[in-house]
């Protein structure tokens, strides 16, 4: 079973997307912000991340920009899910090393969608 | 509504498309009906089908163009295009270099999706910048649906489907909370309305037809017809790409199909081979 960490402030949305991925046969650990998710990784770092944008004390950017340092924080595939619609963001998140970009809203089909698109459907 | 209704329904969708309607599919014609009867002013399914026995050709067309099925989405059934990509259009540049020109027909295109898929695999490869000259064609019964291709407008969720963000962000812009394809895409497809059943003299010598998910909803003898009219306009070494439920086995004898390739058909072995060995 393939293992992601959540990343996001909204409880609700942590436990829509656990929800999702538990679906597709993941086994999920949520985090409610950048440092939060650092640790996280440091204790054991997942195969897959889906990570917000605007979070209290580390944001979404700068966990990416860290993680990618972090020895074996190259390996994990990160899909942000954000808010942040726009191709600015979309391209900053990119250049800062993420994988695929869901736009919020979304739903099932489109967290699929996206797995599919990085090879981890 | 009654068994006599949808028998109505069907002859008029069957004679104008070439659609079956199966009787057991009231509730969808229902649920397919209420744009229709919204855009045209009637409260009831009784008024609307009460009006078009009185065989009002606007009404009929509304209403045959609602029971198409608009249902797509980019890159759909992603390893037709991975096949496309791969072994049809390598194939097809070497054989075409001399006249840098490709002539494509997406047959049944909805909203657009999937001619601007194929434009976009095109602009990969970086045909119209090496001055290929390309002919991509796009039709579809419905007017509705050609408006909708021609603008290239797609909400949040239909482009998160099927396509990956580096494509969208190479390909799109934003567009007041929506995402426009480009200009330089939407140039590449020229979009038309059509029905399969017509005439297909003005589509000659074409390199690929794109007929996918539309033949499913056809009888026995309009596929037939169909093989045939495609087999006629495309090219000898040419292609054709069917959905991934699709196969003209038992139906036309046009086609052959091409090992390794399962949804591409070609017309005749020596192509299959060479397509096999691109």
């Amino acid at each position: 079973m393939r293992n992601c960490l959540v990343v996001d402030d909204s409880r609700v949305i942590r436990k829509v997307a656990c929800r999702i991925l538990q679906d597709l046969r993941y086994e999920t650990e949520e985090a409610e912000d950048g440092l939060a998710a650092l640790a996280a990784c440091r204790a054991r770092m997942p195969e897959l991340i889906l990570l917000d944008w605007n979070m209290p004390n580390m944001n979404g950017i700068e966990f990416l920009k860290t993680l990618r340092r972090e020895r074996d924080g190259q390996r994990p595939v990160v899909v942000f899910c954000t808010t942040e619609n726009d191709v600015a963001h979309i391209t900053e998140a990119l250049g800062a090393g993420a994988n695929e970009y869901i736009m919020k809203p979304f739903d099932r089909g489109i967290v699929e969608a996206k797995l599919a698109e990085v090879g981890m459907a | 509504m009654t068994q006599d209704d949808i028998s109505l329904l069907a002859q008029i969708v069957r004679r104008r498309s070439g659609l079956i309607l199966p009787p057991h599919k009231a509730q969808f014609v229902e649920g397919q009906l209420a744009p229709v009867m919204r855009r045209f002013g009637f409260r009831t399914v009784e008024a609307l089908l009460a009006e078009l026995r009185h065989g009002r050709e606007t009404l009929s067309r509304a209403v045959t163009e609602a029971m198409t099925t608009n249902e797509s989405s980019f890159f759909r059934d992603r390893g037709s295009f991975e096949q496309f990509r791969d072994m049809v259009l390598p194939r097809l540049i070497e054989a075409r270099a001399k006249t840098k020109r490709l002539r494509i027909w997406c047959a049944a295109c909805a909203a657009g999706q999937e001619p601007y898929s194929v434009a976009m695999l095109l602009d990969d490869a970086k045909l119209p910048a090496k001055g290929w000259n390309i002919d991509l064609i796009a039709t579809d019964i419905s007017t509705e649906m050609i408006a909708r291709a021609e603008e290239g407008v797609y909400s949040h969720f239909e482009v998160q489907r099927g396509l990956a963000i580096r494509r969208l962000v190479a390909h799109f812009e934003e567009a007041n909370g929506s995402w426009r394809i480009r200009e330089n895409l939407r140039r590449m497809v020229t979009f038309r309305p059509f029905n399969l059943l017509d005439s297909y003299g003005w589509l000659d010598d074409l390199d690929v037809v794109f007929c996918r998910n539309v033949l499913i909803y056809f009888d026995h003898k309009t596929k037939t017809d169909v093989f045939g009219k495609i087999a006629e306009m495309l090219a000898p070494d040419g292609a054709l790409m069917l959905g991934v439920s699709e196969t003209p086995r038992g139906v036309s004898d046009a086609f052959v199909p091409v090992e390794g390739a399962p949804h591409f058909f070609v017309k005749n072995k020596a192509t299959a081979q060479r397509f096999a060995a691109a």
